[in-house]
């Protein structure tokens, strides 16, 4: 067993990209609520976005693998549901990444600023809901090109 | 006051049959929606109802303390064994009845995990926040499909009538109460679902008068799903499909 240092672990998650969205980390994704290390053992808890997003069980499976990787053997994930996570936790990184890469990161009015593609203001919403849970999806009426949305939950 | 295990058990598994059952339903929509945009919603507030079901069945199996879990839940019970009220095993219909049912059931579940956050119960109010969030996206959009198609053309607007109509006896059943409801309201983990129906009224009263539509008279409620007195023919089909493969091949693991 390598040991290491909590600081070390979170630096490791930080390496992890999100399975649906791999331009975001998990850390950046603001999942990762804890790390501790209890004698030998890595506890991570991780909480869900969406309570039946398949990525969860794969997030789960990544992050073992990495720690096993870096060296780890024994290793806890633990899911965390209280307090349940919001688009709050998401870093400023995250959201640059997220517009960048074409989807429109989340806001507190509800809906997408601008287009992430034009930067256009004229939007519309075509469906509450997206190609993950986590999204939804609008067009811009000034580009015509439809894009996601990253719900603010 | 402690709460008796066997009532909570009860409780726990009225919330994820709830949940498992229309979610289940909702999925059959799976690539047979009339657009895409309605296929991807549906299926993705199927998979909600999955997930809270995974939250709502695995605390059950865990104060059941049998060492089962929430797979065991749902796959290896029977018909007699469910817990979820009538209305969500009735069977789709057209997308109108779908989505009408959806909305009966979204505006309950709205009105109740208000009151579930603030359960005594840590891990009940925990599941009750977390699904909050969802049921928010999906009360709002099934409202407005109901808007849309009551107050729509008048092809719509006759469906949605008589799918209000058809389902109407049975919404009666989410605001009963008995003994298991006594004792949740006493230990504080869940309020009396018959104080909620007037604030569910108001909310669906709006939604249906914007959306044109008359809402019946009568008050009878078809009833024995969430004591598990009598479930309708319904619930049996679906299960042959949803169980069917630990049925086929016992013990199966993914």
């Amino acid at each position: 067993m390598t040991s290491a240092s909590v600081e070390q672990v979170w630096e490791w998650l930080e390496t992890i990209p999100d399975p649906e969205i791999p331009v975001i980390t998990i850390v950046d994704l603001g999942i990762i609520r804890n790390v501790e290390l209890h004698d030998e053992t890595c506890v991570v808890s991780v909480t869900p976005t969406y309570s039946g997003c398949p990525a969860t069980s794969m997030i789960n499976m990544d992050i073992e693998t990495k720690l096993r990787d870096c060296g780890l053997d024994k290793i806890e994930i633990k899911q965390q549901l209280a307090p349940a996570w919001t688009t709050d936790w998401m870093t400023d990184k995250a959201r640059d990444a997220l517009e960048k890469y074409g989807i429109a990161p989340p806001q507190p009015a509800g809906g997408p600023k601008r287009c992430p593609r034009c930067g256009g203001d004229h939007l519309e919403k075509l469906s509450q809901f997206g190609s993950t849970p986590c999204k939804a999806q609008w067009r811009c009426q000034d580009c015509l090109e439809p894009f996601e949305y990253f719900k603010c939950i | 006051m402690s709460v008796d295990k066997q009532q909570l058990l009860q409780f726990l598994l009225r919330q994820g049959d709830n949940t498992l059952v229309l979610g289940h339903r909702v999925s059959e929509w799976c690539g047979h929606s009339p657009i895409l945009e309605e296929d991807i919603a549906l299926a993705n507030t199927a998979l909600d109802l999955i997930g809270q079901t995974q939250m709502w069945l695995g605390y059950a199996a865990e104060v059941q303390g049998e060492g089962k879990t929430a797979d065991d839940l749902a796959f290896l019970r029977d018909a007699w064994d469910f817990r979820n009220v009538l209305l969500v095993e009735m069977p789709n219909g057209d997308f109108g009845q779908t989505l009408l049912r959806q909305f009966l059931f979204d505006a309950f579940q709205s009105v109740l995990m208000g009151r579930l956050m603030k359960s005594s119960d840590e891990q009940v109010a925990a599941i009750a926040a977390k699904a909050s969030k969802e049921i928010a996206y999906h009360v709002e959009r099934s409202a407005d499909t109901v808007v849309g198609l009551g107050d729509g053309t008048e092809e719509s607007h006759d469906r949605m009538q008589a799918a209000l109509e058809y389902l109407w006896p049975y919404a009666g059943e989410m605001f009963e109460s008995d003994d298991t409801d006594a004792a949740m309201a006493a230990a504080g983990v869940a309020p009396d679902p018959a104080g909620l129906r007037e604030e569910y009224d108001a909310l669906i009263g709006k939604v249906l008068g914007e959306a044109t539509l008359t809402i019946p008279d009568s008050r009878y409620n078809h009833k024995g799903g969430r004591n598990g007195a009598m479930h309708t023919e319904h619930l049996g089909h679906l299960l042959t499909s949803m169980q069917w493969l630990q049925r086929a091949y016992p013990g199966c693991e993914w």
